[in-house]
């Protein structure tokens, strides 16, 4: 290492702001922004609302727009209109999408660091190739997943169908790979062999500890991904009251969108249930998820 | 360099003894990945060709392997002969993919300029809020769209009839169901085109819009010169990404519509369509031959991407 001067003057001075004046043009433009984050943030809004009053005021003319105090007895009407399988089909949307989120940043972090940190024989190829999947539309994979899951292995309505395949994945592999290389190194991989670590635990106890700002991101796209996933659900047949997803089991209680008769407290109290912890995990981390999303994006 | 100094040798032998050190550093790559390849051997690369297999087969899988009938090239036929479901299908999808992208890419692109330009000490609260809709449940927040649009009751009706304009049937009128689609779609990717374009935007150096305003150019010719020009990279690859997300469309249209897509069909994307065959009517080789086929209309739809963005996209 060598040693650096103290930075002192390095930094040139900033350019004095142009005081933000109040002209008509930026105004204009505060009035596009401001309307652009409105409408996003109207329908988390409309449904926290929502899921706070009354069925019976839900729907009315004119609208209600203020909270009510319903939302106790709209958990209940969710309880009953899921046999009391709400809660179960929250644990099962939440032990999915940690599983899938701890053994995709497991998998990933160790392919990633294989192709950043080592020369061996046929890497170009073999990352190449991890590459070229990417370009699989997951829709082509459909229909032959579930005939795997149902005609050769038998999982068919089980959890593991949501998260093994996942497991390691292109994006996943790609992104630790890109950040592995950038950020890390390699003689700090030298350091530790010379000082006899072997190269799993150079892995544990060197990169994992340095990489944890691309696992922050990995592990929150992984996650939401995975709580969002409803077509995976809907093909491998979760379709038992106890092995549903949250997404599921709110079709089910909704019966279509359009459905007038559906219990809409109920269905709104499950519309939060389901909303909420995205809406926690990303405002904790929205700015780690959102760099690290398009720090990898075009920069080729 | 410490690795070259000459390590005192132990008399030479015949063969080296077999070390666990050395193996593992020469077999921890391949470790290392592997769990990549062989989950792409079982859940990819053998359903891929077991699907492409059965694109040539009639099957149901309730009769077992080794129950299917080869036909040829009928699956195919039937998929692309007089004008049959699946045509009608990628027809709606692509127009509701065109309805939600076109305006998507309209709006993102001057918002992610203005928010870049003008109101920087903003950007990271404005792209949070932004980027929220993307991160949503599709089905959580389709329902809730499914609400405004309802025709007696919803909030969109009643904004309209505040201004004296009759309900709209928006969820049952077969012109309106794809621009009711295309409105969730659309809000829900707005944000992420906005996050991408303004990456974009922050890898142009300073110093060219610096120059530009010095040589007296406003807004609208920064945008036009030097913006849209040096972000050619960042926006194809969004066009990339809404055309591939676009053509597989699926919950929004289920969620709002049903699984048949709406009264008449009028929302019945492809991947729907090919979800209802397959697991519905479990016509595995059918699904499979229109599933191959959508993957070959997404294929050429970014090849035509890729060629207008290799040509200079209308700008020299």
């Amino acid at each position: 290492m060598t040693t650096q001067p103290l930075e002192t003057t390095v930094s040139p001075p900033r350019p004095p702001r142009r005081s933000p004046r109040f002209t008509l043009s930026r105004a204009g433009l505060w009035i596009f922004v401001g309307l652009a984050c409105f409408l996003s943030l109207v329908p988390f809004y409309l449904m926290f609302v929502w899921a706070s009053l009354p069925s019976s005021q839900i729907f009315t003319v004119p609208p209600h727009l203020w909270f009510g105090d319903a939302l106790t007895s709209n958990f209940q009407k969710m309880m009953a209109a899921t046999d009391n399988h709400a809660l179960r089909q929250f644990w099962n949307s939440l032990y999915i999408a940690i599983l899938s989120t701890v053994t995709t940043l497991f998998f990933c972090s160790l392919a990633g660091f294989a192709f950043a940190m080592y020369e061996f024989k046929g890497k170009r190829y073999l990352f190449g190739f991890i590459l070229i999947t990417m370009l699989i539309p997951p829709l082509v994979m459909d229909i032959p997943s579930f005939l795997v899951m149902n005609n050769f292995l038998h999982w068919i309505g089980t959890p593991r169908t949501l998260w093994v395949p996942g497991m390691a994945n292109a994006f996943g592999i790609f992104l630790m790979r890109q950040y592995i290389f950038s950020a890390l190194p390699k003689s700090l991989i030298e350091a530790a062999r010379l000082d006899g670590a072997t190269e799993f635990g150079i892995y544990t106890r060197v990169v994992l500890p340095l990489i944890r700002p691309i696992l922050a991101t990995l592990g929150i796209v992984t996650f939401v991904g995975s709580w969002n996933n409803f077509k995976g659900a809907l093909i491998m047949r979760l379709s038992e009251d106890s092995t549903m997803t949250l997404p599921l089991s709110l079709r089910k209680i909704t019966g279509g969108a359009t459905n007038i008769n559906a219990d809409w407290g109920a269905t709104l109290m499950m519309v939060v249930l389901t909303v909420l912890p995205l809406l926690i995990i990303f405002l904790l981390a929205s700015r780690q998820v959102i760099s690290g999303l398009t720090s990898g994006a075009v920069k080729d | 360099m410490q690795e070259r100094v000459p390590l005192p040798t132990s008399p030479p032998r015949q063969r080296r003894r077999w070390s666990y050190n050395r193996f593992q550093q020469r077999a921890a790559p391949y470790l290392f990945t592997s769990p990549f390849f062989i989950l792409f051997l079982i859940f990819g690369l053998f359903p891929l060709g077991f699907s492409l297999f059965l694109a040539f087969h009639l099957w149901n899988p309730l009769d077992g392997l080794g129950n299917w009938e080869y036909v040829g090239w009928d699956n195919f036929k039937l998929a692309l002969g007089a004008p049959d479901q699946f045509w009608v299908s990628l027809k709606i999808t692509v127009w509701i993919g065109l309805l939600s992208g076109v305006p998507q890419h309209l709006v993102a692109l001057p918002l992610a300029f203005v928010i870049n330009q003008a109101l920087r000490r903003w950007q990271s609260g404005i792209s949070t809020i932004l980027f929220l809709p993307y991160i949503t449940n599709a089905v959580a927040i389709t329902i809730v769209f499914g609400m405004l649009f309802s025709e007696n009751l919803g909030l969109l009706n009643y904004g309209l009839s505040l201004v004296g304009l009759g309900p709209v049937r928006w969820l049952a009128l077969p012109e309106l169901v794809p621009v009711s689609v295309a409105t969730v779609v659309f809000w829900r990717y707005v944000g992420w085109n906005v996050i991408l374009y303004l990456s974009g935007l922050q890898a142009i150096s300073e110093d060219v819009y610096e120059a530009a305003t010095v040589d007296g150019a406003n807004n609208v010719q920064k945008f036009f010169y030097i913006t849209l020009p040096l972000l050619r990279p960042m926006m194809f690859y969004a066009f990339t990404l809404t055309i591939v997300g676009n053509m597989q469309l699926f919950e929004e249209p289920f969620i709002l519509l049903g699984q048949a897509g709406g009264s008449g069909g009028a929302a019945l994307t492809s991947a729907m369509h090919i979800f209802n065959v397959a697991f519905r009517d479990l016509d595995m080789g059918y699904g499979s031959a229109m599933a191959w086929l959508l993957f070959l209309a997404i294929f050429i739809l970014s090849m035509i991407n890729n060629y207008l963005f290799s040509r200079g996209g209308g700008r020299s």
